[in-house]
């Protein structure tokens, strides 16, 4: 055990931290997408393991081809889009149950993404040929990137989602049956959420490619569970934090905030020497456990365990 | 105002549970009528204000609003001409919107929802106003989220966002039927004052007979998915609990089936 921990290296942590900034801005610029479909729609989305890796293979293809990096970004959304768009014509138009339509076009665009990269499941993009927005060769550079490009997301979204249409969304994931009766045509407000979220994780694919240089086919594998984490994270910490001064932006940036200290849990982790192959228990689990404590808190207060507990056995 | 020809709605068609819950069912109503609809369980009340409110289409027959055939448009294009208020005081508001968001939202209904500001500062002053008249001191809380309030609370906003923009028609589905009676009553009074405030076109189905001859011009009974008692004017005003409950029995030809309507004062 002493050996263990003497064989920790705290520089080596410090070393790795900036790292875990830059990586984590990026999930958290995910995770604002996913901000709009599991908080804004009330939908879990699981196109979103797809269209993060479409994004990244859009973006490296286009920069590959010899576009600007600025420009494949915007294709990149623009894939997105489509992918979040296909999701929310498959539930709204025939039917299906929203998970059961993301899972479709998750799956689906697995093929896609392939035949994007030319049937290759890895495709590298260099700094040093081409001109990157980002790079983890260039930390401090990447982590300031990321953090302007999260800023003005966070922005826009205070923006939409206060104007007429961004309530209309917000007043669909809340009450539908409300929302048709005040005229609001919930089946386009639901194609138009789904439709931006996937752009933006899109987006923050093909951030990623560029920052670790390559798009994997896997890249966006449990997308969906990291994104859920940021936005938990966030919540939890923000509340106590800003307590009744927590407005739409300060949500928003800490759902930022959440993707970066969920990397630097890992960062942590790994340097704690944890399996890596063991992340994604962990990481599972660490949602599943902020998951329930809004419910757990709740059960303390009212549950028949409760009563139990209280009960005596005078009547028996 | 309204028109309704010979609709028709059966539930589970060619099934077990089969249930014809509307039966060539006609109704017209003159502007400015306040109608109060009664009449036991399943007997189609509910049934017919959702295919005016337009939650399904109808299986025959058409409704004309305003001078305009709605038979075709669904719900939310519809939402321009009517305004309604629900049963559950959960299904008329967004819990976790702002009541001035709220108020906003209403405000719009059925007009193009756009970039611009979801609620302005000229708004906001305008709500206030208008909150004040409910008279539950909800003008100072704007910024609340709604899911805070209490039902009669909600369902007195409700009122408010289904009259903000003057409908064609105002549908209240036992509106206050889940609230207790001090506030069922307090809600019920609002209503009249909106109703005749605005000269609101009006159907309202109550389980309480006693309210349901107070208020309005018009009453009509409803039994097996169709009209089976219209009475209007000076006929309605001298109406009394006891004939109505004989009129149900002679009519129906059997004796009211449901307790609460009995049972309510």
């Amino acid at each position: 055990m002493a050996a263990y921990f003497a064989s920790l290296n705290l520089l080596k942590l410090a070393r790795n931290l900036p790292g875990g900034i830059s990586q984590g801005i990026i999930w958290g610029i995910m995770a604002l997408g996913i901000y709009i479909t599991f908080r804004l729609l009330d939908v879990a989305d699981l196109t979103v393991d797809g269209s993060f890796t479409t994004g990244g293979a859009v973006t490296v293809m286009l920069i590959l081809g010899g576009w600007p990096a600025w420009a494949a970004l915007l294709i990149a959304v623009l894939a997105g889009l489509l992918a979040g768009l296909v999701t929310g014509l498959l539930h709204t138009k025939l039917g299906i149950p929203a998970i059961l339509a993301g899972i479709l076009t998750q799956f689906s665009l697995y093929s896609i993404n392939l035949r994007i990269m030319g049937m290759a499941a890895n495709k590298a993009v260099s700094v040093d040929k081409y001109h990157l927005l980002l790079s983890s060769r260039h930390i401090p550079a990447a982590i300031l990137t990321g953090a302007l490009i999260a800023l003005a997301l966070v922005s826009v979204f205070y923006w939409y989602f206060g104007t007429e249409q961004g309530s209309a969304i917000r007043a669909t994931g809340n009450n539908q049956a409300m929302s048709r009766a005040l005229g609001i045509n919930i089946d386009t407000m639901k194609v138009l959420g789904l439709s931006l979220s996937n752009g933006i994780v899109a987006l923050a694919g093909g951030l990623l490619s560029q920052y670790q240089g390559f798009a994997d086919i896997n890249m966006g594998r449990g997308a969906i569970v990291i994104g859920l984490a940021a936005v938990i994270i966030g919540e939890v910490i923000s509340r106590p934090l800003l307590g009744k001064y927590l407005n739409f932006y300060g949500t928003l940036s800490f759902t930022v905030i959440g993707g970066v200290i969920y990397y630097l849990v890992i960062v942590v982790v790994l340097w704690l020497r944890l399996n890596s192959n063991d992340l994604k228990l962990f990481t599972a689990v660490v949602v599943a456990l902020f998951l329930a404590v809004p419910y757990l808190r709740g059960q303390s207060k009212s549950s028949f365990a409760r009563l139990k507990r209280k009960g005596g056995n005078e009547h028996a | 105002m309204l028109k309704i020809e010979s609709i028709s709605k059966t539930f589970n068609p060619g099934t077990i549970n089969e249930k014809k819950a509307l039966v060539d069912l006609s109704l017209h109503l003159a502007p400015g009528d306040f109608v109060t609809v009664i009449g036991g369980n399943g007997a189609g009340k509910s049934t017919m204000l959702n295919a005016i409110a337009g939650v399904w289409p109808v299986d025959a027959g058409r409704i004309w609003l305003d001078g305009k055939d709605i038979t075709a448009l669904p719900e939310h294009r519809r939402a321009s001409l009517i305004g309604r208020v629900f049963q559950d005081p959960m299904m008329g508001t967004a819990p976790n919107m702002q009541l001035e968001e709220n108020l906003a939202l209403a405000l719009r209904r059925c007009q193009k929802r756009g970039l611009r500001w979801g609620v302005t500062r000229e708004e906001r002053a305008a709500y206030r106003e208008v909150l004040k008249t409910l008279g539950l001191g909800l003008e100072e809380r704007l910024t609340a989220k709604v899911g805070l309030l209490s039902g009669g609370q909600r369902q007195a906003v409700t009122l408010l966002m289904a009259s903000l923009r003057k409908p064609k028609l105002l549908l209240l589905d036992e509106h206050t039927a889940a609230l207790d009676p001090a506030t069922a009553a307090k809600v019920l009074e609002l209503s009249e004052q909106i109703v005749s405030e605005n000269k609101l076109t009006t159907l309202m189905i109550t389980h309480n007979m006693t309210d349901a001859i107070r208020h309005g011009n018009r009453l009509i009974m409803m039994n097996e998915g169709n009209i089976i008692l219209d009475v209007s004017g000076e006929e309605k005003k001298h109406l009394t609990r006891q004939e109505l409950v004989d009129k149900f029995a002679a009519l129906a030809g059997t004796p009211i089936d449901s307790d609460q309507v009995l049972l309510s004062q």
